[in-house]
């Protein structure tokens, strides 16, 4: 058998396609779910992929939270299905209170879009389990409201507990409080990060690595992780 | 037909970028004297029939559900604002009507 993913479409989502064909690359069945539809086809792992849901009307992913497909989402995610949220995703996951915190504009104010390094925190999730803790890796970032906050008492609660998932390496790129790129919830199935591994899962399309020229595949840990655990338990 | 106005802040201790930005663009134009300059959200909801206590619990409800993310904002203020005759809102006989321009209604609302 192979692992059924599933990416959810948001009217305003950009990657949903290339969450998909990471999925398919990774060595899964990647299927398409629609934000209208409360029906998760029976998959093993939920997909939240970057954009503008709604045009960020509101605040990034206010409106997108209460789309019909979310109840089952969050249904899921508490019974235990892997859940990523990329970006925009993330801050679904954040406005649905599934991830703590939430993001606000980048403190320099300007969209930005670059290859950036990150440290992987927690090798122990559903999506961080083909790497190893303190593996840095590099993948795009591109948003504007990527700017990660929460308050002292959630942020000292995050680091004791090892839910600091990723950290930006080298710069923070938009302010987010002590460097931190993406977060996981107590259970481990559920993260959500500003930047974007699926656009770094096929050689001549992902980001500069020493190989050469868009060779980085960093991204594709998120996926063989998360296909080993569904096969796993299979 | 009265407005329910509700004010949404980001919260002291977060940062707000935005406010920042036009701080800084209102000293550009020699617009000085502020300490600081933050942005909030004015949301105005308009209701049929009587404000009552149950409508503002409502309202209160929307507020902290969707108009608003605690982690990041308060609600400052939810008002009520009763309307002075030219609201365009039709309740108010023939008169306000056809003194009222076409198309005037969205401005005066």
């Amino acid at each position: 058998m192979s692992a059924r993913i599933g990416v959810v479409t948001f009217p305003g989502s950009l990657d949903d396609r290339d969450a998909l064909r990471a999925i398919r690359i990774a060595g899964a069945e990647a299927v398409s779910l629609f934000h209208a539809e409360p029906d998760l086809k029976d998959v093993d792992a939920v997909v939240l992929p970057g954009g503008f849901s709604y045009g960020d009307y509101l605040r990034a992913g206010a409106i997108a939270r209460f789309s019909p497909i979310m109840d089952k989402v969050v249904d899921a995610a508490h019974g235990g299905m892997p859940v990523l949220g990329i970006c925009n995703g993330f801050q679904i996951l954040t406005e649905v209170h599934l991830l703590p915190g939430s993001m606000i504009k980048n403190d320099h104010r300007h969209f930005v879009c670059r290859d950036q390094t990150l440290r992987v925190e927690n090798a122990d999730t559903a999506w961080t389990n083909a790497y190893s803790s303190g593996d840095e890796i590099v993948v795009p970032l591109k948003n504007q409201d990527g700017q990660y906050v929460a308050d002292e008492r959630v942020l000292d609660e995050l680091e004791s507990e090892g839910r600091v998932a990723f950290r930006y390496v080298g710069w923070n790129p938009n302010g987010s409080r002590r460097d931190i790129a993406g977060v996981t919830n107590a259970r481990g199935n559920v993260v959500g990060l500003m930047p974007h591994p699926e656009h770094a899962v096929e050689p001549g399309f992902g980001p500069e690595s020493t190989e050469g020229h868009s060779t980085g595949t960093d991204g594709l840990g998120f996926f063989a992780s998360v296909i080993n655990g569904v096969l796993a338990t299979a | 037909m009265p407005k329910i106005i509700v004010d949404v802040m980001p919260k002291p201790e977060i940062l707000d970028p935005q406010g920042k930005a036009i701080g800084a663009a209102l000293e550009r134009l020699g617009i000085a004297g502020f300490r600081s300059v933050r942005q909030g959200k004015r949301f105005e909801l308009k209701v049929h029939g009587e404000v009552t206590d149950e409508v503002l619990a409502t309202v209160q409800h929307a507020a902290e559900t969707l108009l608003s993310n605690p982690v990041i904002e308060d609600v400052v203020a939810v008002s009520v604002k009763q309307c002075g005759g030219n609201c365009g809102c039709g309740s108010h006989g023939a008169a306000s009507e056809a003194a009222r321009p076409s198309g005037a209604e969205d401005l005066l609302a």
